[in-house]
């Protein structure tokens, strides 16, 4: 995490906070800032969250661990999370997601070497009308074929070369 | 057969209502009708008569809930609506609030006033980025209105609204996980009592509801609670429903139809039937915590009382069908596995307990099962059904609807030395 990133997060939440009863309240929406702007959140970003917030470290990072879409470690420029629930798999879900892994050449959890896609499965995307479904980054891709997460990957690392946010 | 639309009677295809489209069809009228002009108590004394009932799965009559809640105490007290909308097979509330965000402003408005509250909160689970954003226009716009903020239409009533973006995990949805959600700590659920009403939010006040319940309120205030009541086509029951079909269907979208619609109308004619002409085997009737129901029950008016004494339940109307080649072992196997996955870890019959059925309907799907887990996985409930939170409660449905319905299929399993569908 570099210098202007803390300088940015600073300006942004700093007045937030003074005008904010219980400041601790913006925990999630700062950490999710921080991941907005830094691909995931490092030690540093907890701290940091903790030092605005007035809170310990331990406080922040109970909450960070908690929630699925906060991501405490390196991921990939595009988290791919690929929907497992019930009406997805009704629809196929097992052929998508061994697509999915076949055409990445990664499992479950794992990071493409070229940094570009992360492979996470997800409980359902409230997108059951359109299964199989899957989400990369927040864009939401429903009625799943291999030919079509073919083309969703080419077009998302395109997009992730360009530096386009995900 | 069309039904008379109340929630979706402004749903345009691909589009959300703007405040200018809202207003033209008749939005913020519930609003300037009620504030200022009638007594906050009539107005929870309307919605009691309604016989509104909570639309996030637990049925709880929304006019009693008000009814306990200390709406002239002094102090900052709260309204919370409930959008985490992360069952499995229930998607309503998105369809709702990407088409008409600003009707469920306008009815936190009108319940905020009911309920003596100058803050509210709407907690939108992270993969709804649309419906944040909708949101959050439809907050600015009626704020620019007056529908919002202070001194709402001139009058002494001020309104807050907040949107929270929340980062993911079903528990959130479950309210006093949701309410420590909000505050920043992390959000296993809290033990009740004290129940929110008392001690909620930062230790205040609070009515937790889902989107979907209090979208129905400016439409109550509106036309009454006769009038309510009427829409459904049972006795005892009231309103309209959102239905989120998904599943082997052929048509698989979110329809509004009246309570009381019977299943066989959803499926075959909403639903345009099971699809590849296969014969409808089994469905959960509201979400992945509700007791399967099967061809016998096609004729069950889906409604919160009929579902009841079906041996199932309403909860969020999210129908999932399964066709004639779906192994049940399997659905069951991949619900239970979701839950296991969601539970917070909290209390141990759900940290616990949940990835123990796991295992064991594994070794049914695999033909390692016999006598002796069939009488295990009977067990289990009893145990189970002790947990802190109604997560794993809720678990339990589809395991109970598969020990109910489907028996000799899990026996079949044992006799075959695995899935007779070709599974696992
Ligand atoms: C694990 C769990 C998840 C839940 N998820 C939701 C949800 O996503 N949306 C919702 O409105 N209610 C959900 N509920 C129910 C809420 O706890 C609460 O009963 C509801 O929001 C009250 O609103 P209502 O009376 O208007 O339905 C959930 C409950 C549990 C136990």
């Amino acid at each position: 995490m570099d210098a202007k990133l803390e300088q940015d997060i600073r300006a942004e939440f700093e007045p937030q906070i003074r005008a904010c009863a219980h400041p601790q309240e913006l925990v999630v929406h700062l950490l999710r800032a921080i991941q907005r702007e830094h691909g995931w959140v490092p030690d540093e970003g907890v701290e940091l969250a903790a030092r605005l917030l007035g809170l310990q470290p331990i406080q922040v990072e109970e909450v960070a661990t908690f929630y699925d879409k906060i991501y405490r470690r390196p991921v990939g420029r595009r988290v791919i999370h690929v929907c497992d629930s019930i009406c997805c798999w009704s629809r196929g879900e097992q052929e998508i997601r061994a697509h999915l892994e076949a055409r990445l050449g990664i499992r479950l959890g794992e990071t493409t070497p070229d940094g570009v896609f992360t492979l996470l499965p997800t409980c359902c995307l409230g997108a059951c009308g359109r299964a199989p479904a899957m989400q990369v980054g927040f864009r939401l891709y429903g009625e799943l074929t291999p030919d079509r997460v073919d083309r969703i990957l080419d077009e998302e690392r395109r997009a992730a070369g360009q530096g386009d946010p995900p | 057969m069309s039904h008379p639309q109340v929630l979706f009677a402004r749903r345009r295809p691909g589009q959300t209502v703007s405040l200018e489209t809202y207003l033209q069809e008749g939005g913020y009228q519930a609003l300037g009708g009620a504030v200022g002009k009638q007594a906050p108590a009539a107005l929870r004394k309307l919605v009691l008569d309604s016989g509104l009932r909570g639309r996030g799965g637990a049925g709880f009559p929304t006019g009693q809930k008000w009814s306990f809640f200390p709406a002239d105490a002094p102090g900052p007290k709260y309204l919370v609506c409930n959008c985490d909308e992360m069952e499995p097979g229930t998607y309503k509330d998105r369809e709702l609030l990407v088409a008409d965000p600003h009707a469920l402003v306008e009815g936190m408005a009108l319940a905020a006033y009911a309920l003596g509250v100058t803050h509210g909160y709407v907690f939108v689970r992270y993969d709804y980025e649309d419906v944040f954003r909708a949101l959050e226009r439809a907050v600015a716009e009626a704020h620019g209105a007056g529908f919002l903020g202070e001194r709402i239409l001139g009058t002494d009533f001020g309104f807050e609204l907040h949107v929270h973006g929340s980062a993911g995990r079903y528990i959130l949805g479950e309210e006093t996980s949701l309410l420590n959600g909000l505050e920043g700590v992390r959000p296993n659920p809290r033990l009740r009592p004290p129940f929110p009403a008392q001690r909620g939010l930062f230790g205040r006040p609070t009515t937790v509801q889902n989107v979907e319940t209090l979208c129905n309120v400016p439409h109550i205030a509106l036309h009454g609670a006769e009038w309510f009541k009427g829409l459904a086509l049972t006795p005892g029951e009231a309103g309209t429903k959102l239905f989120g079909l998904s599943g082997h269907l052929n048509r698989t979208e979110c329809f509004e139809l009246p309570m009381g619609v019977p299943l066989r109308e959803v499926v075959e004619v909403h639903g345009g039937g099971v699809r590849q002409g296969r014969r409808f085997k089994a469905c959960l009737p509201g979400g992945a915590s509700t007791p399967y129901l099967t061809a016998a029950h096609l004729d069950v008016p889906m409604d919160f009382g009929n579902l009841d004494r079906a041996g199932s339940r309403l909860g969020t109307a999210g129908v999932t069908v399964f066709d004639e080649r779906t192994c049940m072992v399997a659905a069951t196997l991949n619900l239970l596995t979701f839950f296991a996955r969601e539970s917070c870890g909290w209390c141990t019959p759900c940290r616990d307990g949940l990835p123990y059925v796991c295992y064991l309907l594994e070794r049914f799907e695999r033909g390692q099962a016999g006598r002796e887990e069939l009488a295990l996985l009977k067990a289990q409930p009893a145990f189970i059904n002790q947990s802190f939170c109604a997560l794993a409660q809720g678990a339990m449905g589809p395991l109970e609807g598969l020990l109910r319905h489907f028996e000799q299929e899990l026996l079949d399993h044992v006799t075959r030395g695995g899935c007779p569908f070709g599974g696992a």
